[in-house]
């Protein structure tokens, strides 16, 4: 089922809550057509029958892993420390500077009520920023990568 | 409390049990009882139901009765479980879910075994797992009892016990004849009505304040006697710097704990490929999220219009904050509104109890039956097929939760979970970062991160104020306090990673390049995923 999956995104996508509406045209410059620069089939192969663990290595250092796991990294990684920075100082910020949060803004509304509400929009801001950058700029080479190092290993064993 | 409280609650929930036992008994027809069955569901859940089914098994009963209680005792300090337990979800999204659907087959320890020695790793993993659930399992048990308590109208002790021993019965019964598939349906059928029926009183609400959230907040800060500073942080964290302390243990736990929960792991290999990991943590955060935000709405609610000297009475915890509230808003103690609204809260938080509690029992027994047992049982044992193990355990695990549910019934419950938050974050989540990230990882390490969190996380509750030495502890005649915090982890967290990486840099083995490669290129490529 992967498979078919992989080939023909748009039949299963019709479920899915909330990027496809918003998927199209956010001032992101990467276009759908952006992970056919990767050419997945970059990976070189062996002649002599190598065992798994050499193909999994080999795989490791090719060019088209290197991009993916780039892709990934580049992105996951900051986002993860910023909402990490943002939540700590969210939560420390109670703690020490409780006159500051206790300000009112609007009304009843305080500095710390709209912290708390910034949380909850910035955790659904990412949620979907992540979910569009992974089927954009990862899904498509990933899943070319994936077939590649399964039909090498099922050489492997043989 | 009235006669016609109870009987249309025990109606609506003796109907809830009536489908699912219908559902456990449909589903399981024909099939035979495979691991991938039993474990996974046969891993053909489409992203939306098994994101219903994530946020099924996420929203407990601590959810729903402990912060709105909390909120409606405490005002902005209770708000903190909401936004931690959704901010935890970028860990899993992020961090999380592909990665450990690309590796694993069943558990947490599969992904870690799967590039170091298996024995030592598997048996960390799973006993850790195992001691997550099990806390798990306790909140939810002393939830069910305090529910019903309010129920009956008292606390009958009798009543309560027998409550505990019933939902440790029939979760036994939902996860050894249904396996995954059956529970799966039942954490679907829970999310919807969990969903509709905080819809429901969230909008009863904002219909009682004109859709002014001002009105609202400024009700409630006046009835709550504390004026602004009911809306301002401080209520219960602020006081002394060990309060202060305490926040942000628990903020932490709230955060990175949820990535190291077994159950919540384990429904990530219900579906077919990563992509559909990722596409159910996106429908599980949608409805998280929006259940949070309506979480808060119902605390200040209840704070508004019951009042919290009214919620402090019934349930010094505030546990029973919710019900009360539908009482009021359908028209009162004694109106047929408030009996049928009242009578609806009650069933579908007992439904919830129930339904979270079936998917920890069933993680937790895949973790003993395919971590442990597959591990440690002798060699020239006669084999059992893992699935009747599995089975086993789970009545086992039902046993162990009775036996510790009835023990811990007078404590809180949303604190409880707190408690099950700072061992997840400190025992699982470091072991699975270094795994999935780490280069340079070794078994030993993988062994000493385990532990290094576990048992911290343990001995420090053990020598907190939640077990002794102050009024509301477990044993409140002794004084064992070593610890002041009641939430460890602000210790233990930090004690885990670094225990992973002592354990990396003296290990007297070389890492395994290519057993990383695999882990590696398997994680972000899904090639070779069951």
């Amino acid at each position: 089922m992967e498979k078919q999956e992989g080939r023909d995104p748009a039949t299963v996508r019709f479920d899915d809550p909330w990027y496809d509406e918003l998927a199209a045209g956010w001032g992101e410059h990467d276009q759908a057509d952006a992970p056919a620069e990767v050419a997945p089939g970059s990976v070189p192969r062996q002649q002599a029958a190598p065992s798994a663990a050499d193909i999994y290595l080999e795989v490791q250092r090719s060019p088209a892993f290197q991009e993916v796991r780039g892709r990934y990294r580049r992105f996951v990684f900051p986002a993860a420390l910023a909402f990490l920075l943002w939540y700590l100082a969210y939560v420390v910020a109670a703690i020490a500077v409780p006159g500051l949060m206790a300000r009112p803004v609007a009304g009843a509304v305080n500095v710390a009520m709209v912290a708390g509400l910034g949380q909850f929009a910035t955790t659904f801001l990412l949620t979907w920023a992540y979910a569009r950058h992974a089927r954009l700029r990862r899904d498509r080479a990933a899943l070319e990568l994936r077939w590649d190092t399964q039909e090498m290993t099922r050489g492997a064993r043989q | 409390m009235t006669g016609d409280h109870q009987t249309l609650a025990l109606l609506l929930f003796s109907t809830f049990v009536a489908v699912t036992l219908g559902i456990t008994t449909w589903v399981s027809r024909n099939r035979r009882g495979s691991e991938e069955e039993f474990y996974a569901g046969g891993r053909l859940f489409s992203p939306m139901e098994n994101g219903f089914a994530i946020a099924g098994d996420y929203m407990s009963a601590a959810s729903f009765l402990g912060i709105s209680g909390l909120i409606a005792l405490f005002g902005y300090d209770g708000m903190l479980y909401s936004v931690g337990f959704l901010v935890a979800w970028l860990v899993v999204l992020l961090l999380v879910a592909e990665l450990v659907r690309n590796c694993g087959r069943f558990t947490l320890a599969d992904v870690v075994a799967s590039r170091m020695a298996e024995r030592p790793v598997r048996i960390a993993a799973g006993a850790s797992s195992v001691t997550v659930s099990v806390l798990y399992l306790v909140a939810q048990m002393v939830g069910a009892g305090s529910l019903v308590a309010l129920l009956l109208g008292g606390t009958s002790d009798a009543a309560r016990s027998w409550t505990v021993i019933g939902v440790g019965a029939l979760m036994v019964v939902y996860v050894s004849l249904g396996g995954m598939r059956a529970t799966t349906w039942i954490q679907i059928v829970k999310a919807v009505l969990l969903m509709a029926g905080t819809i429901a009183l969230t909008a009863l609400v904002l219909v009682r304040f004109h859709f002014d959230v001002d009105q609202l907040l400024t009700t409630a800060a006046e009835r709550s006697g504390h004026g602004r500073d009911f809306l301002a942080p401080g209520l219960r964290y602020g006081g002394d710097w060990t309060a202060r302390l305490d926040f942000v243990s628990l903020g932490l736990a709230l955060v990175l704990g949820t990535a190291g929960l077994p159950h919540i792991l384990s429904r990530f290999y219900t579906v077919p490929t990563a992509r559909a990991a990722r596409r159910s943590v996106v429908w599980s955060i949608g409805l998280i999220g929006g259940f949070y935000l309506m979480t808060i709405v119902l605390g200040f609610g209840a704070a508004a219009v019951v009042g919290p000297d009214t919620v402090r009475a019934s349930n010094s915890a505030g546990n029973t904050a919710v019900p009360l509230l539908a009482l009021d808003l359908g028209g009162g103690a004694g109106s047929t509104g408030g009996t049928v609204l009242f009578a609806v809260v009650a069933a579908v938080a007992f439904a919830t109890i129930l339904a979270v509690v079936a998917g920890i029992t069933l993680a937790s027994s895949a973790s003993v039956a395919h971590d442990l047992y597959a591990s440690l049982r002798r060699r020239n044992a006669r084999p059992y097929s893992e699935v009747t193990v599995a089975r086993v355990a789970a009545a086992g695990i039902g046993a162990v939760a009775i036996g510790l549910g009835l023990l811990a019934r007078d404590l809180n419950v949303a604190f409880l979970v707190g408690l099950a938050f700072a061992v997840a974050a400190s025992a699982n989540l470091p072991v699975l970062l270094y795994s999935l990230f780490w280069r340079r990882f070794t078994t030993r390490g993988a062994v000493w991160s385990v532990y290094g969190g576990l048992v911290p996380a343990v001995l420090l509750v053990l020598v907190s104020p939640v077990v002794s030495g102050s009024p509301e502890s477990l044993f409140p005649g002794v004084d064992l306090r070593l610890f002041p915090l009641q939430n460890p982890g602000v210790v233990s967290i930090p004690l885990g990673f670094l225990a992973g990486w002592l354990g990396t840099v003296t290990s007297p083995e070389p890492p395994d390049h290519a057993r990383y490669a695999e882990t590696e290129v398997r994680a972000l490529t899904g090639a070779g995923a069951v």
